[in-house]
């Protein structure tokens, strides 16, 4: 029988690998695709509670994640694009100042 | 059976996402993280969620995976040194992840669940449709949020376009 604690259990480890891919790695953009991990690993307790509650405000709360997902990716890959234009390079740590 | 299916998809997300971080090339990256995309499309079916599991496939697979998969093509970044600013970062890291998924863990394993239930049991959802009911959830409960994240894209339409626009 699929209980809410596995779900709970899979989006706790997702969403842990998630963190520490944030921590190890200095590509913004492989930040960015762990941010997005992190996301989906809420994104699956909301739909696990949705069902185990049997209501589905979790479901529209996952849509509305969804449209808050797609915005924040479309501004910080521009804003990724424009630290290229500026500095040549995309390393987080070559970025540590504020003013360009 | 379900539980067969669950671990299926389960460990292939598990895979894919710590490929993910793991790997050195961005594109590689970029396709394993499809894969978790697409594996937890598969768990939100098995969930009875097949309109949030469409929903997954176009926006996250379908178009933030290529907006990703064209930025790495513009910038075309060279392969991750690896090697960040500090030397024993990585495996503090990896101690960090561990400690807080452990944590994540306790915490729900130890949660007490509420036992009211809502109206949608699945022979409910069956009958009425789940694409159904949470369309009607947008447009009557959820109707000002909804209005609201139209909002929030064109707020990022414009800020994009500022952004992006050449000096």
């Amino acid at each position: 029988m699929l209980t809410v604690n596995h779900l709970i259990f899979l989006s706790a480890i997702l969403f842990s690998i998630g963190a520490v891919g944030v921590l190890v790695r200095r590509n913004p953009l492989i930040m960015f695709m762990s941010i997005e991990l992190m996301l989906n690993a809420v994104n699956l307790a909301f739909v696990a509670f949705a069902r185990y509650l049997q209501n589905l405000d979790g479901q529209v709360f996952v849509f509305l994640i969804l449209t808050v997902a797609a915005a924040e990716v479309a501004v910080g890959l521009a804003i990724i694009v424009a630290l290229f234009r500026q500095r040549e390079t995309i390393d987080v740590d070559e970025a540590s100042i504020l003013k360009g | 059976m379900e539980l067969a299916i669950f671990y299926l998809f389960a460990s292939i997300a598990i895979v894919a996402a710590l490929g993910m971080v793991v790997l050195r090339n961005a594109v590689h990256s970029a396709l394993s993280l499809a894969v978790v995309f697409v594996a937890l499309a598969a768990l939100y079916v098995l969930l009875n969620a097949p309109f949030i599991a469409a929903a997954q496939v176009m926006i996250y697979a379908g178009a933030i995976l290529i907006l990703f998969v064209f930025v790495i093509m513009l910038l075309s970044p060279r392969v991750d040194q690896g090697a960040g600013a500090l030397k024993w970062q990585r495996p503090l890291a990896a101690l960090c992840g561990l400690v807080f998924a452990v944590e994540l863990a306790i915490v729900a394993a130890s949660a007490l669940l509420p036992t009211e239930r809502g109206p949608f049991t699945p022979e409910r959802l069956a009958e009425i449709g789940d694409v159904q009911a949470v369309g009607a959830l947008l447009f009557t409960d959820f109707l000002l949020p909804f209005e609201i994240t139209s909002l929030l894209l064109l707020v990022a339409m414009v800020g994009v376009i500022v952004l992006a626009k050449k000096r």
